[in-house]
């Protein structure tokens, strides 16, 4: 499978990255190398074997669902571009 | 007096419990040593010296008191991609500007409760992304090491290339790092440094900025198996902060060093023959085994027959994960902002800013596999690949290997701006090609320096373990240090 420039804007966009015309097309190129280098898996016959979920045996942990950390405001806002008494600020979302 | 910088952990712990050198006096050695070679080498990106002569200070307090912990007054350098408290912490990323956490990661918390004294933070690929360091944010690292009677700069490998370039130059004493297809044992390799990738789980993952969440370890680099030894016991811990910390108790690693390798059976995995290997490389590999058959190990030829797709389905569930972990970086919560007319036109202009072209390369891979109608094809075909790389290899160790041998890099240390590796991403990407199976199983893995090749670089070779089996990679790698010596570049900077 290889990519075309209409998708490589697609997939771009999906990731919420700007790319100019000449990124776009040499992403298109790169993107291609790579997806050429990983085709060969598609060769590997893989009835009957399950998708790896966990890669060491575990039980997934749990714990009591209780609040036990918290009243952070301050620190949870203090590395923010812009904020206002604890509020994160974006442009404005709705009209 | 004798260059503090030159003692090995285990020495300066002896004499800094002997009383015969302080903590104080050994920071200040390495505050020099970093002044004066920081600005050719590059290894670190921030420099925290107030605070570690206050850490010092607290540990000789602790010293004279009897309290000292198992690491107590030693200066060690952190990856940037550690979380610090009010320090730097960018995993070498524009996007991450002036970020400074409010919180500690489990990992280095635990190496501070045990009385190191952290001297500041390391370079690496931006966003642990790269086998060169080239990608970071902040430049290129230089690696101490040279070929003979050459000029010519090379890198010290990544993504840990700051970490294994500080720790061979001697500009700390050992440093974290971490590990998601290679990015501690590669950059090791390039320097004469060890370094070790514990199993998945060993280490806490809580506070490290994430890559591929299924993949990333920490380890150190340090410039012996002992001292290794001695910082993987700080390092791991079990952490309910992590859901993927193995409840397992941290053994004595250093325990492990000087058992004999009698009874022991190594496997010699056929697949890791490849095309195009460099000669010296191979003749390295059997210079191993003959060392580890005089200890009294048996080897045997295996097979691990999935090897070759180890690489390629790695480059579909790393950026997959990647491209997930890094949609927080939105302009919103922490870091670069860039404006735009509306509020989607801010995230698409801020990630186009603050991401290098690595790092979006991995995230558009990653979005276009997990894409409607790709997901399949690739990324699910690739997680039972993954399963079958993991069969391999517990098969082998069914058969009763203990420990496999192999080669660490495909080659040595390569040039700073090599033309045809940055042409070609998936060239670079061939680097990991020894490294990434043990990643993709969760397994340890250990790089040990064996040798130099013709041009005078070292060359490693690569342990690999049942999990949670660190201390007999630990012990099978110190027999290959007796036997090979260690390696210390000339100094030039």
């Amino acid at each position: 499978m290889s990519v075309d420039l209409a998708t490589v804007k697609r997939v771009a966009r999906l990731a919420r990255i700007a790319v100019s015309e000449e990124e776009a097309n040499r992403m298109t190129g790169e993107l291609n190398g790579i997806l050429g280098f990983v085709e060969q898996l598609s060769e590997v016959d893989v009835s009957g074997v399950e998708p790896m979920t966990s890669v060491t045996p575990m039980e997934m942990k749990k714990r009591e669902d209780v609040v036990n950390d918290g009243n952070k405001a301050d620190d949870i806002v203090a590395n923010a571009p812009a904020s206002d008494r604890n509020f994160f600020q974006v442009p404005k979302v709705v009209e | 007096m004798t260059d503090l910088t030159r003692l090995t952990i285990a020495e300066a712990r002896e004499k800094l419990g002997a009383k015969e050198i302080t903590a104080v006096e050994l920071t200040d050695a390495y505050l020099g040593a970093i002044e004066a070679a920081n600005p050719v080498i590059n290894a670190y990106v921030t420099v925290t010296p107030d605070k570690a002569r206050d850490m010092a200070k607290a540990s000789d307090t602790r010293i004279a008191a009897g309290r000292a912990g198992a690491l107590e007054g030693i200066p060690l350098g952190i990856k940037d991609l550690f979380a610090t408290e009010g320090v730097h912490t960018q995993a070498c990323s524009h996007i991450l500007d002036s970020f400074r956490p409010k919180y500690e990661s489990t990992v280095t918390q635990n190496l501070w409760n045990d009385g190191a004294v952290m001297l500041g933070k390391l370079n690496m690929d931006e966003f642990a992304m790269g086998s060169s360091n080239e990608s970071s944010y902040y430049g290129a690292v230089k690696n101490p090491w040279r070929a003979t009677g050459s000029n010519a700069d090379l890198v010290p490998g990544g993504s840990s290339g700051g970490s294994a370039a500080a720790v061979a130059a001697f500009l700390c004493a050992g440093a974290t790092a971490t590990d998601t297809g290679g990015s501690i044992r590669q950059p090791a390799a390039f320097t004469g440094t060890v370094g070790i990738k514990p199993t998945y789980g060993r280490c806490s993952r809580w506070g490290i900025v994430a890559f591929a969440s299924s993949l990333d370890q920490a380890g150190p680099i340090a410039r012996d198996v002992r001292d290794a030894a001695i910082l993987l016991k700080s390092m791991a811990s079990v952490d309910a902060k992590d859901t993927t910390s193995v409840d397992l108790p941290v053994p004595d690693y250093e325990a492990a060093l000087g058992q004999s390798l009698k009874g022991m059976r190594i496997g010699i995995p056929r697949e890791y023959r490849v095309e195009g290997m460099p000669e010296e490389i191979e003749a390295l590999w059997q210079q191993g085994i003959a060392w580890l058959k005089e200890a009294g190990a048996e080897v045997v030829d295996i097979s691990l027959p999935h090897t070759k797709y180890a690489l390629p389905a790695y480059y579909i569930v790393a950026p997959a994960e990647a491209s997930s972990n890094l949609a927080r970086y939105d302009g919103v919560r922490y870091g670069l902002r860039v404006d735009g007319k509306d509020i989607v036109d801010m995230y698409e202009k801020t990630r186009a800013a603050g991401f290098g072209q690595e790092v979006k390369r991995r995230i558009m891979i990653g979005t276009y596999v997990l894409s409607a109608g790709y997901y399949d094809a690739y990324y699910l075909q690739a997680q039972k690949v993954r399963t079958l790389i993991k069969r391999d290899f517990e098969l082998a160790f069914n058969a009763g290997v203990d420990a496999i041998l192999t080669p660490a890099t495909p080659s040595s240390a390569f040039g700073i701006a090599d033309e045809e590796l940055a042409s070609d991403p998936v060239k670079m990407y061939l680097q990991d090609i020894f490294t990434v199976t043990v990643n993709m199983a969760g397994l340890p893995g250990l790089s040990v320096p064996a040798g130099l090749d013709h041009k005078g670089l070292p060359l490693s070779l690569q342990l690999i373990g049942k999990p949670f089996e660190e201390d007999v990679l630990f012990k099978t790698a110190h027999v290959i240090e007796k036997a090979a010596g260690r390696f210390t570049p000339a100094k030039w900077w």
